[in-house]
Protein backbone atom coordinates (compact mmCIF):
# COMPACT_ATOMS: atom_id res chain seq x y z
CA UNK A 1 0.00 0.00 0.00
CA UNK A 2 1.44 3.41 -0.99
CA UNK A 3 -0.19 6.64 1.22
CA UNK A 4 0.52 9.91 0.00
CA UNK A 5 -0.11 12.91 1.91
CA UNK A 6 0.34 15.92 0.75
CA UNK A 7 2.99 15.69 -1.40
CA UNK A 8 5.04 18.97 -2.92
CA UNK A 9 7.66 19.84 -4.86
CA UNK A 10 9.51 22.80 -6.03
CA UNK A 11 12.16 23.17 -9.29
CA UNK A 12 14.18 26.30 -7.78
CA UNK A 13 11.23 28.41 -6.49
CA UNK A 14 8.22 26.80 -9.09
CA UNK A 15 6.22 24.73 -7.56
CA UNK A 16 5.10 21.54 -9.89
CA UNK A 17 3.08 19.53 -7.24
CA UNK A 18 1.00 21.39 -5.39
CA UNK A 19 0.08 19.34 -2.36
CA UNK A 20 -1.45 16.03 -3.58
CA UNK A 21 -3.01 13.30 -1.19
CA UNK A 22 -4.26 9.73 -2.10
CA UNK A 23 -3.69 6.00 -1.25
CA UNK A 24 -3.03 3.31 -3.90
CA UNK A 25 -3.94 0.09 -2.22
CA UNK A 26 -2.20 -3.16 -2.67
CA UNK A 27 -3.25 -5.05 -5.69
CA UNK A 28 -4.57 -1.90 -7.05
CA UNK A 29 -3.98 -0.35 -10.51
CA UNK A 30 -4.02 3.46 -10.94
CA UNK A 31 -3.79 5.37 -14.44
CA UNK A 32 -2.33 8.65 -14.08
CA UNK A 33 -3.20 11.02 -17.12
CA UNK A 34 -3.04 14.83 -17.28
CA UNK A 35 -1.57 17.68 -19.69
CA UNK A 36 2.51 17.63 -20.70
CA UNK A 37 3.49 19.61 -18.15
CA UNK A 38 1.23 18.59 -15.39
CA UNK A 39 3.56 16.80 -13.27
CA UNK A 40 2.58 13.37 -14.24
CA UNK A 41 6.29 12.47 -14.34
CA UNK A 42 7.63 14.09 -11.10
CA UNK A 43 4.74 12.07 -9.20
CA UNK A 44 5.94 8.74 -9.92
CA UNK A 45 9.75 10.33 -9.40
CA UNK A 46 8.81 11.63 -5.57
CA UNK A 47 7.70 7.78 -4.99
CA UNK A 48 10.70 5.91 -5.43
CA UNK A 49 13.06 9.43 -4.63
CA UNK A 50 14.61 9.82 -8.09
CA UNK A 51 12.66 13.27 -7.35
CA UNK A 52 13.29 14.30 -3.14
CA UNK A 53 9.99 15.59 -2.44
CA UNK A 54 10.26 19.39 -0.76
CA UNK A 55 6.77 18.78 1.35
CA UNK A 56 4.41 15.92 2.74
CA UNK A 57 4.82 12.59 3.35
CA UNK A 58 4.85 8.96 1.64
CA UNK A 59 4.29 5.99 3.31
CA UNK A 60 5.43 2.47 0.84
CA UNK A 61 3.58 -0.36 3.24
CA UNK A 62 4.69 0.69 6.51
CA UNK A 63 7.68 2.46 6.13
CA UNK A 64 7.67 5.99 5.26
CA UNK A 65 10.10 7.23 2.82
CA UNK A 66 10.12 10.65 2.99
CA UNK A 67 11.78 10.24 6.69
CA UNK A 68 15.39 11.13 6.17
CA UNK A 69 16.63 8.22 7.96
CA UNK A 70 15.43 5.65 5.89
CA UNK A 71 17.09 3.92 3.16
CA UNK A 72 16.92 5.06 -0.18
CA UNK A 73 18.27 2.34 -1.59
CA UNK A 74 15.80 -0.14 0.09
CA UNK A 75 12.66 1.88 -0.87
CA UNK A 76 14.05 1.57 -4.18
CA UNK A 77 14.48 -2.05 -4.26
CA UNK A 78 10.76 -2.22 -3.38
CA UNK A 79 9.19 0.24 -6.22
CA UNK A 80 10.36 -1.38 -9.73
CA UNK A 81 10.14 1.78 -12.43
CA UNK A 82 9.60 1.58 -16.43
CA UNK A 83 10.69 4.81 -18.43
CA UNK A 84 9.32 6.00 -21.73
CA UNK A 85 12.68 6.05 -23.00
CA UNK A 86 13.47 2.14 -21.77
CA UNK A 87 17.27 2.79 -20.54
CA UNK A 88 18.41 -0.36 -21.05
CA UNK A 89 22.58 -0.66 -20.34
CA UNK A 90 23.37 -1.13 -24.33
CA UNK A 91 27.11 -2.62 -23.00
CA UNK A 92 25.03 -5.33 -21.25
CA UNK A 93 23.50 -8.63 -23.60
CA UNK A 94 19.27 -8.81 -22.56
CA UNK A 95 19.88 -11.27 -19.71
CA UNK A 96 22.32 -9.38 -18.10
CA UNK A 97 20.12 -6.29 -17.88
CA UNK A 98 18.02 -8.37 -16.29
CA UNK A 99 20.16 -10.22 -13.89
CA UNK A 100 22.53 -7.21 -12.74
CA UNK A 101 20.33 -5.67 -9.78
CA UNK A 102 19.43 -8.59 -8.57
CA UNK A 103 22.67 -9.85 -8.41
CA UNK A 104 24.65 -6.63 -6.96
CA UNK A 105 22.05 -5.15 -4.99
CA UNK A 106 19.88 -8.25 -3.63
CA UNK A 107 22.77 -10.61 -3.68
CA UNK A 108 21.07 -13.33 -5.66
CA UNK A 109 24.05 -15.97 -7.10
CA UNK A 110 24.06 -15.76 -10.77
CA UNK A 111 22.62 -19.04 -11.89
CA UNK A 112 19.31 -18.67 -9.64
CA UNK A 113 19.29 -14.81 -11.29
CA UNK A 114 19.12 -16.62 -14.50
CA UNK A 115 16.70 -19.08 -14.01
CA UNK A 116 14.50 -15.79 -12.59
CA UNK A 117 15.62 -13.79 -15.96
CA UNK A 118 14.83 -16.50 -18.31
CA UNK A 119 11.32 -17.21 -17.06
CA UNK A 120 10.65 -13.57 -16.97
CA UNK A 121 12.05 -13.07 -20.63
CA UNK A 122 9.19 -15.55 -21.45
CA UNK A 123 6.61 -14.40 -19.96
CA UNK A 124 7.37 -10.91 -21.65
CA UNK A 125 8.04 -13.18 -25.19
CA UNK A 126 11.60 -12.55 -25.64
CA UNK A 127 13.53 -15.43 -24.76
CA UNK A 128 15.17 -15.98 -27.87
CA UNK A 129 16.96 -12.43 -27.51
CA UNK A 130 18.79 -13.31 -24.12
CA UNK A 131 21.94 -12.96 -25.64
CA UNK A 132 21.44 -9.65 -27.69
CA UNK A 133 22.64 -6.41 -27.10
CA UNK A 134 19.79 -3.60 -26.75
CA UNK A 135 20.43 -1.76 -30.29
CA UNK A 136 19.54 -4.82 -31.95
CA UNK A 137 15.68 -4.45 -30.38
CA UNK A 138 12.73 -3.15 -31.32
CA UNK A 139 11.85 -0.21 -29.57
CA UNK A 140 8.89 -2.79 -28.03
CA UNK A 141 11.46 -5.38 -27.39
CA UNK A 142 13.01 -2.90 -25.77
CA UNK A 143 10.11 -1.98 -23.68
CA UNK A 144 9.31 -5.53 -22.32
CA UNK A 145 13.42 -6.42 -21.48
CA UNK A 146 12.97 -3.22 -19.39
CA UNK A 147 9.45 -4.35 -17.89
CA UNK A 148 11.72 -7.93 -17.24
CA UNK A 149 14.23 -5.54 -15.44
CA UNK A 150 12.18 -3.96 -13.08
CA UNK A 151 10.00 -7.30 -12.82
CA UNK A 152 13.30 -9.03 -11.80
CA UNK A 153 13.90 -7.33 -8.32
CA UNK A 154 10.75 -9.12 -7.21
CA UNK A 155 8.89 -5.23 -6.43
CA UNK A 156 6.23 -4.45 -4.13
CA UNK A 157 4.93 -2.27 -6.58
CA UNK A 158 5.65 -1.13 -10.37
CA UNK A 159 5.70 2.62 -11.83
CA UNK A 160 4.88 3.34 -15.56
CA UNK A 161 6.32 6.38 -16.98
CA UNK A 162 4.76 6.72 -20.40
CA UNK A 163 5.76 3.15 -21.21
CA UNK A 164 4.73 3.74 -24.84
CA UNK A 165 4.68 7.04 -25.55
CA UNK A 166 8.04 6.43 -27.44
CA UNK A 167 7.23 3.68 -29.24
CA UNK A 168 6.06 2.66 -33.05
CA UNK A 169 2.57 2.35 -33.11
CA UNK A 170 2.15 -0.75 -34.15
CA UNK A 171 4.90 -1.63 -31.19
CA UNK A 172 1.87 -0.23 -28.23
CA UNK A 173 0.04 -3.20 -28.30
CA UNK A 174 3.21 -5.52 -27.68
CA UNK A 175 3.70 -3.35 -24.46
CA UNK A 176 0.42 -3.12 -23.03
CA UNK A 177 -0.38 -6.19 -23.34
CA UNK A 178 2.89 -6.83 -21.53
CA UNK A 179 1.48 -4.64 -18.92
CA UNK A 180 -1.79 -6.28 -18.87
CA UNK A 181 -0.62 -9.61 -18.14
CA UNK A 182 1.31 -8.08 -15.29
CA UNK A 183 -2.38 -6.53 -13.60
CA UNK A 184 -3.91 -9.83 -13.64
CA UNK A 185 -0.82 -11.01 -11.55
CA UNK A 186 -1.92 -8.97 -9.14
CA UNK A 187 0.69 -6.29 -8.52
CA UNK A 188 0.59 -2.97 -7.65
CA UNK A 189 0.49 -0.72 -10.44
CA UNK A 190 0.71 3.17 -11.27
CA UNK A 191 0.99 4.11 -15.33
CA UNK A 192 1.07 7.31 -16.39
CA UNK A 193 -0.46 7.06 -19.91
CA UNK A 194 -1.91 8.60 -23.04
CA UNK A 195 -3.58 5.30 -24.00
CA UNK A 196 -7.12 6.33 -22.84
CA UNK A 197 -8.42 2.97 -24.07
CA UNK A 198 -5.70 1.22 -21.99
CA UNK A 199 -6.52 3.21 -18.95
CA UNK A 200 -10.39 2.49 -19.14
CA UNK A 201 -9.41 -1.13 -20.06
CA UNK A 202 -7.19 -1.31 -17.20
CA UNK A 203 -7.54 0.88 -14.28
CA UNK A 204 -9.20 0.16 -11.08
CA UNK A 205 -8.76 3.91 -10.65
CA UNK A 206 -8.01 7.13 -12.38
CA UNK A 207 -6.20 10.35 -11.24
CA UNK A 208 -6.67 13.20 -13.30
CA UNK A 209 -3.62 15.65 -12.61
CA UNK A 210 -3.49 19.31 -14.16
CA UNK A 211 -0.84 22.13 -12.97
CA UNK A 212 0.45 20.33 -10.08
CA UNK A 213 -2.67 19.22 -8.82
CA UNK A 214 -4.57 16.12 -8.38
CA UNK A 215 -8.44 17.48 -9.78
CA UNK A 216 -10.08 14.28 -10.07
CA UNK A 217 -9.82 10.83 -8.32
CA UNK A 218 -12.69 8.74 -9.82
CA UNK A 219 -12.94 5.01 -11.06
CA UNK A 220 -12.54 5.24 -15.20
CA UNK A 221 -15.99 4.40 -16.30
CA UNK A 222 -17.09 7.18 -14.16
CA UNK A 223 -14.10 9.21 -15.42
CA UNK A 224 -14.45 8.92 -19.04
CA UNK A 225 -18.43 9.29 -19.14
CA UNK A 226 -19.10 12.28 -16.51
CA UNK A 227 -15.86 14.03 -15.47
CA UNK A 228 -16.60 16.50 -12.96
CA UNK A 229 -14.29 19.39 -12.85
CA UNK A 230 -13.78 21.78 -16.25
CA UNK A 231 -10.12 20.71 -16.75
CA UNK A 232 -10.72 17.26 -17.00
CA UNK A 233 -13.85 17.87 -19.83
CA UNK A 234 -11.59 20.20 -21.66
CA UNK A 235 -8.61 18.07 -21.43
CA UNK A 236 -10.69 14.80 -22.56
CA UNK A 237 -12.28 16.79 -25.33
CA UNK A 238 -8.76 17.44 -26.78
CA UNK A 239 -7.90 13.78 -26.68
CA UNK A 240 -10.62 11.89 -27.35
CA UNK B 1 75.85 16.83 -48.63
CA UNK B 2 77.38 14.31 -46.37
CA UNK B 3 75.12 11.50 -45.25
CA UNK B 4 76.19 8.13 -44.75
CA UNK B 5 73.27 5.37 -42.45
CA UNK B 6 76.17 2.81 -42.67
CA UNK B 7 78.38 4.97 -40.52
CA UNK B 8 76.05 4.18 -38.00
CA UNK B 9 74.90 0.45 -38.49
CA UNK B 10 76.58 -1.15 -35.51
CA UNK B 11 75.07 1.07 -32.94
CA UNK B 12 71.40 0.29 -34.27
CA UNK B 13 70.57 -2.47 -31.62
CA UNK B 14 72.02 0.08 -29.02
CA UNK B 15 69.60 2.27 -30.43
CA UNK B 16 66.90 -0.03 -30.57
CA UNK B 17 67.31 -1.70 -27.38
CA UNK B 18 66.31 2.26 -26.33
CA UNK B 19 62.68 1.29 -26.96
CA UNK B 20 62.02 -1.16 -24.13
CA UNK B 21 63.28 1.85 -21.96
CA UNK B 22 60.74 4.09 -23.81
CA UNK B 23 57.73 1.53 -23.50
CA UNK B 24 58.66 0.97 -19.87
CA UNK B 25 58.36 4.49 -19.13
CA UNK B 26 55.10 4.98 -21.05
CA UNK B 27 53.67 1.66 -20.21
CA UNK B 28 53.87 2.42 -16.30
CA UNK B 29 53.23 5.89 -16.51
CA UNK B 30 49.89 5.49 -18.68
CA UNK B 31 48.92 3.47 -15.90
CA UNK B 32 49.46 5.68 -13.25
CA UNK B 33 47.72 8.41 -15.44
CA UNK B 34 44.43 6.06 -15.93
CA UNK B 35 44.50 5.55 -12.04
CA UNK B 36 44.78 9.12 -11.13
CA UNK B 37 42.50 10.07 -13.93
CA UNK B 38 39.76 7.79 -12.55
CA UNK B 39 40.04 9.13 -9.46
CA UNK B 40 40.29 12.98 -10.03
CA UNK B 41 36.94 12.76 -12.76
CA UNK B 42 34.98 11.10 -9.74
CA UNK B 43 36.46 13.55 -7.40
CA UNK B 44 35.23 16.26 -9.58
CA UNK B 45 31.53 14.97 -10.29
CA UNK B 46 31.47 14.06 -7.12
CA UNK B 47 29.36 15.88 -4.06
CA UNK B 48 32.30 16.14 -2.12
CA UNK B 49 33.43 19.77 -2.27
CA UNK B 50 37.14 19.65 -0.89
CA UNK B 51 37.91 16.42 -3.84
CA UNK B 52 36.43 18.69 -5.82
CA UNK B 53 38.64 21.65 -5.48
CA UNK B 54 41.42 19.43 -5.26
CA UNK B 55 41.31 18.09 -8.50
CA UNK B 56 40.39 21.14 -9.94
CA UNK B 57 43.34 22.47 -8.45
CA UNK B 58 45.78 19.54 -9.61
CA UNK B 59 44.35 19.48 -12.50
CA UNK B 60 45.01 23.11 -13.26
CA UNK B 61 48.49 22.95 -12.37
CA UNK B 62 49.89 19.81 -14.04
CA UNK B 63 48.48 21.14 -17.04
CA UNK B 64 49.21 25.04 -16.76
CA UNK B 65 53.23 24.38 -16.01
CA UNK B 66 55.57 22.89 -18.45
CA UNK B 67 56.15 19.00 -18.41
CA UNK B 68 59.95 19.12 -18.29
CA UNK B 69 59.91 21.65 -15.04
CA UNK B 70 57.65 19.15 -13.58
CA UNK B 71 60.33 16.63 -14.25
CA UNK B 72 62.87 18.47 -13.23
CA UNK B 73 61.07 19.20 -9.74
CA UNK B 74 60.30 15.76 -9.31
CA UNK B 75 63.99 14.41 -10.19
CA UNK B 76 66.01 16.76 -8.57
CA UNK B 77 63.71 18.45 -6.15
CA UNK B 78 62.41 15.30 -3.94
CA UNK B 79 66.07 14.43 -2.78
CA UNK B 80 66.31 18.25 -1.15
CA UNK B 81 63.12 18.12 0.26
CA UNK B 82 62.94 14.55 1.53
CA UNK B 83 66.08 12.61 2.50
CA UNK B 84 65.48 10.14 -0.10
CA UNK B 85 67.18 9.43 -3.79
CA UNK B 86 64.90 8.54 -6.75
CA UNK B 87 65.94 7.57 -9.62
CA UNK B 88 66.09 8.82 -12.98
CA UNK B 89 63.35 5.68 -14.11
CA UNK B 90 61.06 6.48 -10.90
CA UNK B 91 61.32 9.95 -11.50
CA UNK B 92 60.04 9.87 -15.41
CA UNK B 93 57.25 7.62 -14.29
CA UNK B 94 56.07 9.92 -11.91
CA UNK B 95 56.54 12.94 -13.72
CA UNK B 96 54.62 11.56 -16.93
CA UNK B 97 52.08 9.53 -14.36
CA UNK B 98 51.43 12.33 -12.42
CA UNK B 99 50.72 15.17 -15.38
CA UNK B 100 49.03 12.97 -18.11
CA UNK B 101 46.75 11.87 -14.89
CA UNK B 102 45.48 15.51 -15.43
CA UNK B 103 44.88 15.35 -19.15
CA UNK B 104 43.40 12.15 -18.34
CA UNK B 105 40.46 13.04 -15.60
CA UNK B 106 39.52 15.49 -18.39
CA UNK B 107 38.91 12.92 -20.88
CA UNK B 108 36.92 10.67 -18.40
CA UNK B 109 35.34 13.53 -16.68
CA UNK B 110 33.64 14.84 -19.96
CA UNK B 111 33.25 11.13 -21.20
CA UNK B 112 31.13 10.43 -17.90
CA UNK B 113 28.75 13.29 -18.46
CA UNK B 114 28.15 12.06 -21.81
CA UNK B 115 26.66 9.39 -20.38
CA UNK B 116 23.11 9.45 -20.73
CA UNK B 117 21.12 10.55 -17.57
CA UNK B 118 18.43 7.61 -18.25
CA UNK B 119 21.24 5.24 -17.32
CA UNK B 120 21.41 6.81 -14.04
CA UNK B 121 18.03 7.11 -13.19
CA UNK B 122 17.61 3.24 -14.59
CA UNK B 123 20.57 2.54 -11.80
CA UNK B 124 18.79 4.59 -9.30
CA UNK B 125 15.51 3.21 -9.55
CA UNK B 126 17.23 -0.53 -9.34
CA UNK B 127 18.63 0.69 -6.04
CA UNK B 128 21.94 0.24 -7.45
CA UNK B 129 24.47 1.82 -5.26
CA UNK B 130 26.37 4.65 -6.53
CA UNK B 131 29.94 2.72 -6.80
CA UNK B 132 28.49 -0.08 -8.70
CA UNK B 133 26.71 2.04 -10.82
CA UNK B 134 30.12 3.98 -11.44
CA UNK B 135 32.17 0.89 -11.54
CA UNK B 136 29.62 -1.69 -13.93
CA UNK B 137 26.97 1.18 -15.86
CA UNK B 138 28.56 4.72 -16.15
CA UNK B 139 32.61 3.80 -16.70
CA UNK B 140 32.31 1.39 -19.03
CA UNK B 141 29.57 3.29 -21.13
CA UNK B 142 32.04 6.43 -20.84
CA UNK B 143 35.76 4.53 -21.26
CA UNK B 144 34.22 3.44 -25.11
CA UNK B 145 33.36 7.19 -25.67
CA UNK B 146 36.44 8.38 -24.86
CA UNK B 147 38.76 5.45 -26.38
CA UNK B 148 40.02 7.35 -29.30
CA UNK B 149 40.91 10.35 -26.99
CA UNK B 150 42.97 8.58 -24.62
CA UNK B 151 44.54 6.91 -27.41
CA UNK B 152 45.96 10.08 -28.25
CA UNK B 153 46.85 10.84 -24.90
CA UNK B 154 48.81 7.14 -25.01
CA UNK B 155 50.71 8.85 -28.52
CA UNK B 156 51.29 12.47 -26.98
CA UNK B 157 52.85 10.28 -23.74
CA UNK B 158 54.99 8.24 -26.18
CA UNK B 159 56.65 11.16 -27.93
CA UNK B 160 56.79 13.59 -25.33
CA UNK B 161 58.22 10.94 -23.21
CA UNK B 162 61.43 11.81 -25.04
CA UNK B 163 62.69 14.69 -22.98
CA UNK B 164 63.34 12.18 -20.08
CA UNK B 165 66.77 12.87 -21.93
CA UNK B 166 67.54 15.62 -19.59
CA UNK B 167 68.12 13.97 -16.42
CA UNK B 168 69.85 11.02 -18.09
CA UNK B 169 67.45 8.09 -18.78
CA UNK B 170 69.10 5.88 -21.52
CA UNK B 171 65.53 5.90 -23.80
CA UNK B 172 65.75 5.96 -27.52
CA UNK B 173 66.38 9.60 -27.64
CA UNK B 174 69.69 9.56 -25.42
CA UNK B 175 70.67 6.34 -26.99
CA UNK B 176 70.54 7.90 -30.60
CA UNK B 177 72.24 11.83 -29.23
CA UNK B 178 75.19 9.44 -27.71
CA UNK B 179 75.65 7.80 -30.78
CA UNK B 180 75.53 10.60 -32.89
CA UNK B 181 78.30 12.08 -30.63
CA UNK B 182 80.21 9.31 -30.33
CA UNK B 183 80.03 8.54 -34.65
CA UNK B 184 79.73 12.34 -34.94
CA UNK B 185 76.60 11.18 -37.03
CA UNK B 186 73.97 13.16 -35.62
CA UNK B 187 71.61 13.90 -38.23
CA UNK B 188 71.60 9.84 -39.20
CA UNK B 189 71.13 8.62 -35.74
CA UNK B 190 68.40 11.28 -34.94
CA UNK B 191 66.56 10.39 -37.97
CA UNK B 192 66.92 6.97 -37.14
CA UNK B 193 65.51 7.63 -33.76
CA UNK B 194 62.71 9.76 -35.65
CA UNK B 195 62.19 6.84 -37.73
CA UNK B 196 61.24 4.85 -34.57
CA UNK B 197 58.94 6.96 -32.62
CA UNK B 198 56.89 7.59 -36.12
CA UNK B 199 56.71 3.37 -36.21
CA UNK B 200 55.55 3.16 -32.45
CA UNK B 201 52.52 6.07 -33.16
CA UNK B 202 51.79 4.39 -36.07
CA UNK B 203 51.43 0.95 -34.44
CA UNK B 204 49.45 2.13 -31.58
CA UNK B 205 47.27 4.37 -33.85
CA UNK B 206 46.32 1.47 -35.53
CA UNK B 207 45.81 -0.75 -32.26
CA UNK B 208 43.49 1.80 -31.14
CA UNK B 209 42.11 1.48 -34.17
CA UNK B 210 41.51 -2.22 -33.92
CA UNK B 211 39.84 -1.74 -30.02
CA UNK B 212 37.55 0.61 -31.51
CA UNK B 213 35.95 -1.63 -33.89
CA UNK B 214 36.03 -4.47 -31.41
CA UNK B 215 33.94 -2.87 -29.35
CA UNK B 216 32.06 -1.33 -31.69
CA UNK B 217 30.95 -4.76 -32.98
CA UNK B 218 30.13 -5.92 -29.18
CA UNK B 219 26.59 -4.28 -29.50
N1 LIG C 1 14.51 18.55 -13.04
C1 LIG C 1 13.68 19.58 -13.25
N2 LIG C 1 14.10 20.85 -13.09
C2 LIG C 1 13.27 21.88 -13.31
N3 LIG C 1 11.99 21.76 -13.69
C3 LIG C 1 11.51 20.53 -13.88
C4 LIG C 1 12.32 19.37 -13.67
N4 LIG C 1 11.57 18.27 -13.94
C5 LIG C 1 10.36 18.72 -14.27
N5 LIG C 1 10.30 20.08 -14.24
C6 LIG C 1 9.13 20.90 -14.51
O1 LIG C 1 8.07 20.43 -13.73
C7 LIG C 1 6.86 20.47 -14.45
C8 LIG C 1 6.23 19.09 -14.43
O2 LIG C 1 7.04 18.22 -15.19
P1 LIG C 1 6.69 16.69 -15.38
O3 LIG C 1 6.47 16.08 -14.06
O4 LIG C 1 7.74 16.11 -16.23
O5 LIG C 1 5.32 16.77 -16.19
P2 LIG C 1 4.59 15.66 -17.04
O6 LIG C 1 5.26 14.35 -16.80
O7 LIG C 1 3.18 15.69 -16.57
O8 LIG C 1 4.68 16.08 -18.48
C9 LIG C 1 7.19 20.96 -15.83
O9 LIG C 1 6.88 22.34 -15.90
C10 LIG C 1 8.65 20.76 -15.94
O10 LIG C 1 9.23 21.73 -16.77
MG1 LIG D 1 6.29 13.10 -18.11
Amino acid sequence: MIKIQDLRKSFKNIEVLKGISTTIQKGEIIAIIGPSGSGKSTFLRCINLLETPSGGQIWVNENEVTNPKVNIMKVREQVGMVFQQFNLFPHKTVLENIIYAPMMVKGISKSEAETKGRDLLKKVGLSEKENEHPVRLSGGQKQRVAIARALAMSPEMMLFDEPTSALDPEMVKEVLEVIKSLALTGMTMAIVTHEMGFAREVADRVLFLDDGQLVEDAAPAEFFSSPKSKRAQDFLEKIL
Amino acid sequence: MNLDFTQITSSIPYILQGIGVTLKIVGVAALIGFAIGILLALCKIGRFKGFKWFADIYTSIFRGTPLILQLLLIYYGTPQLFDIKVSAYTAAVLAFGFNSGAYISEIIRAGILAVDRGQLEASMALGIPYKKMMKDIVLPQALKNILPALMNEFITLTKESAIVTVIGVTDIMRRSYIVGGNTYRYFESLIFAGVIYYLMVIVLTLIGKAVERRMRRSD
